[in-house]
């Protein structure tokens, strides 16, 4: 088992034509992701190595049967393909883009909540169920099967916690970027709560950052989980009031803190890694008293 | 992006919400014929930092002579790191009362979220709870003016003011989206014998949305250093240390400056050269780096889109380009590994392959050792 994607999900690539669609379809393609269609208006009838692409999602729907698609059409357009994709009936619809209006992204959130559709990100690296299906842009070698569920708000700081997990031998189930937006699909509480029911799960880490309250949402729910939650932040040292890079980092008006995020996940039970390379330990460790019980 | 109040105070203009009568001046003469026109004035500095009126930004004038001396003493003034070169000269008002109305994009909750209180003129922060009401916006429905009288109403307040507070509400909503507002503000929105007047203002446009608004001038804040970076297209904050980082992510580079601290450095800034920069940008970001003095540089590169070759090239140029003999600690591992690591050797230089031993090295080479 994974969560939210796996050997089975039929994806359909928008914005396959571009520099980025093409280039990461034939990386997802390789990694063994089944890449039904390919979506570029005005392109359709065209082929991307060897996958057709049409104008319109619907088609490869009907032609296909994709059931998820990953976006990588400019900002401008993005908000549009979401709500295509979502009125075509995808249940997951993953957003690479980055720079999508604050505005696009809370209609597009609103409409896949009448569908019950997930939307992950915008500004995602993807998710991957390593071994089954890879939906997004990380590098492949950095995962590999295994028990670690992992949640994370960015991309390279997950890609280095991930390596180091699957160097020590500790493989993932899935792994899901949040995105660094202010407006995204899935919050952590989300994930751990898919996480939490996943029966290929057995220890959860999840990555956040300063800025917003994800992470105290989080550890208000972490609290009633029965599997051991590993965190590390990201932000200890960023100044208040200044994105951090990430259009949600940044500490406006006292809130979203390093310290009370820390606080909050360390009195729900999590155990919070102060350095990153720390983590891999703090899993071996949980995951060995979790045996233990 | 923050908008000047007198910005701000266009938008609410034109979507019909009552402003005092005024004008934006650079000069203590203007000042002096505005106050001539419109009799006493507010004189109000227009810079992006809050608590002007602490920090002597704002201040009243009877007669134009007074509005003069007045506005002579705020021009050129430094408020919070800001020069103030323009000033918004407009009519004092008589206040019976100030409220507080908001738009605000609530990131949590995913939707819009309107906040009003009877008690305004200071920050909604400090207002407690339950003077406060806040109602959650569907943002595909949008706010409907039935729901403006209702908030209205929530406020204690009735009649016919009620009515054309509600009124005001629903056109501050407009402008939230008319504008791709990430927040908009009326504080204090102040109740006058002649009505309800927004006394001050805040618009805050999300950033991402500016190609919709080619028509707004370009505010622009912070150091010129982080302008430079923000032209190029990179993120970039000072921070004012001795050990200049550039990494690939927001979330690693957050990461890299936590680790120094961590281990008893002082990052010089935080620059995220990621989602795949080229070797131009990366190399002025480099040279941007060097500009700061540092005592080390660190690069730290986890490549997945950003590739290692790039990154070593733009190293190398930027040291060409600068003739610098400030050490470098080089962290590549990813995309591209082998042949960025050929580039780093073929001039000199080394790269670790763990964030840790790069992190403790460059700490130790700013200590002097």
């Amino acid at each position: 088992m994974a969560i939210l994607i796996d050997e089975k999900t039929r994806v359909v690539v928008q914005g396959i034509t571009g520099n980025q669609g093409k280039f990461h379809a034939r990386l997802m393609a390789e990694y063994g992701t089944r890449l039904v269609a390919g979506v570029s208006p005005g392109k359709g009838g065209a082929d991307v190595d060897g996958i057709d692409v049409y104008d319109t999602v619907e088609e490869a729907v009907e032609r296909h049967g994709a059931n998820a698609s990953i976006i990588f059409v400019p900002a401008p357009f993005a908000r549009d393909a979401c709500l295509e994709s979502l009125e075509a009936g995808l249940g997951v619809v993953v957003a690479i883009t980055e720079g999508i209006p604050v505005h696009d992204a809370m209609e597009v959130m609103a409409f896949a909540r009448t569908k019950g559709a997930v939307v992950v990100g915008p500004n995602t690296f993807g998710v991957i169920s390593p071994g089954k299906c890879k939906l997004g842009i990380m590098p492949a070698r950095a995962y590999a099967p295994g028990p670690v569920g992992l949640v994370a708000r960015s991309g390279t700081l997950s890609y280095e916690i991930a390596a180091a997990l699957t160097g020590a031998g500790l493989g993932q189930s899935t792994v899901v970027g949040l995105g660094g937006d202010r407006v995204v699909g899935l919050n952590f509480v989300d994930v751990l709560r898919r996480l939490e029911g996943d029966p290929a799960t057995s220890i959860v880490v999840m990555v956040g950052e300063i800025g917003g309250t994800a992470e105290e949402e989080a550890a208000e729910f972490i609290k009633g989980m029965t599997k051991p939650v590993v965190a590390y932040l990201a932000g200890r040292s960023a100044p208040p009031g200044k994105r951090m890079g990430h259009a949600g980092a940044i500490i406006e008006r006292g809130r979203g803190t390093f310290e009370s995020k820390v606080d909050a996940l360390t009195g729900a039970g999590a155990a919070v890694a102060r350095l990153p390379w720390e983590i891999t330990g703090l899993v071996q460790e949980r995951l060995s008293t979790a045996a233990g019980d | 992006m923050k908008l000047y109040e007198y910005l701000a105070k266009r938008a609410f203009a034109e979507a019909g919400i009552p402003v005092p009568p005024g004008r934006v001046v650079s000069s203590p003469a203007e000042a002096a014929v505005v106050c001539r026109e419109i009799g006493p004035v507010a004189i109000k500095s227009q810079v992006l930092a809050g608590g002007r009126g602490k920090a002597g930004g704002i201040a009243f004038a009877d007669w134009p002579h007074e509005a003069e001396a007045r506005a002579a003493e705020i021009l050129g003034k430094e408020i919070r790191g800001y020069r103030v070169e323009e000033l918004l000269v407009e009519k004092k008002l008589t206040v019976q009362a100030e409220l507080y109305f908001g738009v605000a994009v609530e990131g949590a909750a995913r939707r819009p979220v309107v906040i009003a209180s009877t008690q305004g003129g200071v920050n909604i922060e400090e207002v407690p709870e339950k003077a406060i009401v806040r109602r959650a916006v569907d943002p595909i429905w949008g706010f409907r003016p039935y729901r403006a009288r209702e908030v209205v109403r929530r406020l204690g307040l009735t009649g016919n003011e009620a009515g054309r507070l509600a009124d005001i509400l629903h056109r501050l909503w407009q402008v939230f989206r008319r504008y791709d507002a990430e927040l908009v503000e009326i504080n204090p929105l102040v109740l006058t014998s002649d009505g309800p007047v927004a006394a001050d203002g805040r618009l805050n446009v999300d950033d991402y949305a500016l190609f919709r608004h080619k028509d707004l001038p370009a505010v622009e804040e912070g150091s010129d250093r982080e302008r430079k970076a923000r032209s190029l297209g990179l993120a970039y904050v000072e921070l004012g240390g001795d050990i200049a980082v550039m990494a690939n992510g927001a979330g690693i580079t957050m990461g890299t400056l936590d680790v120094l601290q961590e281990l008893g450095g002082r990052p010089a800034n935080f620059l995220d050269a990621g989602g795949g920069a080229g070797v131009e940008p990366m190399t002025r970001a480099i040279e941007m780096l060097l500009d700061q003095s540092p005592k080390v540089v660190l690069v730290n590169i986890f490549g997945g889109i950003t590739r290692c070759d790039d990154v070593a090239q733009a190293v190398v140029a930027a040291r060409a380009s600068c003739g610098t003999e400030v050490p470098f600690v080089i962290r590549l591992v990813g995309t591209n590994e082998g042949e960025g690591l050929a580039i780093l050797r073929e001039h000199g230089l080394d790269a670790y392959t763990g964030m840790e031993e790069a992190a403790a090295r460059a700490v130790a080479l700013a200590r002097g050792r």
